[in-house]
């Protein structure tokens, strides 16, 4: 393969973009500035203290697996706009040490490769191509064992 | 305060009932209420009435009799039919009313629920990306809670088995082919842990019920079931609740089913030990699990043993779901709690027929949870 394939990402400041060795990839959160209450995607109001004040955050790009499912359905379509040849996924929620509980696709899809309590790092992956061929990028989580191997 | 009861109960069948709008199954159900309840709908003074895909759910007035009572139309997610009852009783516990109703009625599409996130107040890149199901929620809780507490898939399988058996004793229900825990085992998954025949289905359907003050059931009926206490409760931040895309580090917070069903009991000062039979939701087998512990029914861990013992099946110490659940009867999320309430009274007034359980039961228990993180619990007694 030869040609580039241009990427974009599902929403701007869900993720630093485009990731590179300046600009390493992380979630893109917020932090109340009253009650220091980390939010992920950012948040304009606190759902804890209610203040309106917060600044910008990037969350850790490491923690562990919490919990986890597969999904072996194509979900239903709007608002799911992945391809037509469905490949089931996995799905977790990856504990941020000292910050939050994010929900993310998995890269492994074996649920019997998958174990709470797991090292899990940040990544992105290409979950569906546009007709123009343009490839749309998601943040998902990987088991970070993959990286020694 | 006057004390509101159930003198009156009506259920349309859930399932598929094509060509036959929502508000036809909700005017039979209506019917079948007030005939149970000896009432005609002229005396009827208020009423609640609950769905999901019906706009206007008060137009039933149209089919039953204009006579220009307050019909109030109530959505609160699973939880609808759980306060349209509530609502109801309070009219009467108020005295605003002598004589009211609660319907509940729904007609969703098949497969799973879509819908775009911004409904929920999420982004739309959670729905795009595939993270917007309400069954992820479902796998990913029961999946932490088997690891946790010690639950086998076998006894996801047993609770499913269960509920399928029951609604195959029950005309009106949906899922009416009995499974064996080993059927519902060889069925492909959908989300890990829980598999095809371990959930529920959106479908069609409908419920009423009618209550009036208790000094004056002795005009309607011998066996009035009290409304002893009714709890809505939704999610508390650190919960982990349906449709969170982040959810805060930190000491894990309380269901909001276990804040409906602490403030149920304390309201109605009856223990979880003096419930003789109670309707979960079970939105899929491993639900049904974690809601014994959450409604105080049992501790964590040990339905593993009192599910293998047969404790919540017909004729055990507990029985959940007696009428098939969701499992059996699909959702209708407007009929749905109004559905649980009709079981119950049957099973207090000893009128289950095949279902009904031994002995003499005098305690009933309700429970829905669902989107956005909302639960209702209602208790019943005689
Ligand atoms: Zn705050």
């Amino acid at each position: 393969m030869t040609t580039r394939t241009e990427q974009l990402p599902v929403a701007e400041d869900l993720f630093t973009w485009p990731p590179g060795d300046d600009n390493p990839l992380r979630l893109i959160g917020s932090e109340c500035a009253d009650c220091g209450l980390v939010s992920f995607p950012a948040a304009p109001a606190c759902v804890r203290c209610a203040s309106t004040e917060s600044k910008r955050r990037l969350l850790a790009d490491r923690g562990t697996l919490w919990t986890y499912t597969t999904q072996d359905f194509r979900p239903p379509s709007p608002p799911y706009d992945g391809p037509e040849a469905f490949e089931p996924y996995a799905v977790g929620y990856v504990e941020l040490p000292g910050e939050l509980l994010v929900e993310a696709r998995l890269t492994e899809p074996d649920p019997d490769k998958l174990r709470i309590g797991q090292p899990m790092r940040l990544t992105l992956v290409p979950y569906t191509v546009r007709d123009d061929g343009t490839e749309v990028v998601t943040f998902a989580f990987t088991p970070a064992e993959e990286e020694t191997s | 305060m006057t004390e509101a009861v159930i003198i009156g109960v009506g259920l349309h069948p859930f399932g598929r009932f094509p060509g036959k709008p929502a508000l036809d199954m909700g005017a039979d159900a209506v019917r079948l209420a007030l005939a149970d309840a000896g009432v005609n709908w002229p005396q009827i003074q208020g009423g609640y009435i609950g769905s999901y895909e019906v706009a206007n759910p008060d137009a039933i007035v149209g089919r039953l009799g204009l006579t220009g009572i307050p019909l109030r139309g109530v959505f609160n997610g699973c939880a609808t039919a759980g306060t349209a009852v509530a609502l109801a009783a309070r009219a009467i516990e108020t005295g605003e009313h002598d004589l009211t109703i609660a319907i509940g009625l729904d007609k969703h599409p098949r497969g799973a629920f879509a819908a775009d996130p911004s409904v929920a107040g999420i982004p739309s890149w959670y729905g795009q990306t595939g993270l917007f199901l309400t069954t992820h929620f479902f796998g990913m809780k029961i999946n932490r809670y088997m690891h946790e507490h010690g639950i086998s898939h076998e006894t996801l399988a047993r609770v499913a088995s269960k509920n399928f058996g029951n609604a195959a004793a029950n005309e009106k229900a949906w899922r009416r082919t009995p499974l064996t825990p080993e059927e519902v085992l060889a069925s492909p998954v959908l989300n890990y842990p829980l598999r095809q025949f371990m959930y529920c289905g959106p479908n069609e359907g409908a419920a009423a019920i009618v209550l009036c003050r208790a000094d004056q059931a002795h005009k309607y009926t011998g066996k009035p079931v009290r409304v002893r206490a009714t709890a809505l409760r939704s999610r508390r931040l650190g919960a982990f609740e349906v449709q969170s895309p982040s959810f805060p580090v930190g000491e894990v917070v309380d269901s909001p089913t276990v804040d409906a069903s602490r403030a149920a009991y304390e309201s109605a000062g009856i223990g979880p030990e003096d419930v003789d039979v109670a309707q979960l939701q079970d939105t899929d087998a491993g639900s049904e699990v974690i809601h014994m512990a959450e409604n105080g029914l049992c501790k964590d861990g040990e339905q593993e043993r009192l599910i293998a013992e047969g404790a919540t099946a017909i004729g055990g110490r507990l029985p959940v779901n007696t009428d098939g659940g969701l499992l059996g009867n699909g959702e209708p999320i407007g009929a749905s709690g109004l559905r649980q309430i009709h079981e119950i009274v049957l099973q207090l007034r000893g009128a289950a027929g095949e279902r009904q359980i031994p002995g003499t039961p005098r305690v009933g228990y309700t429970h829905l949870y669902g989107a956005p993180g909302a639960s209702a619990v209602t208790i019943l007694s005689t």
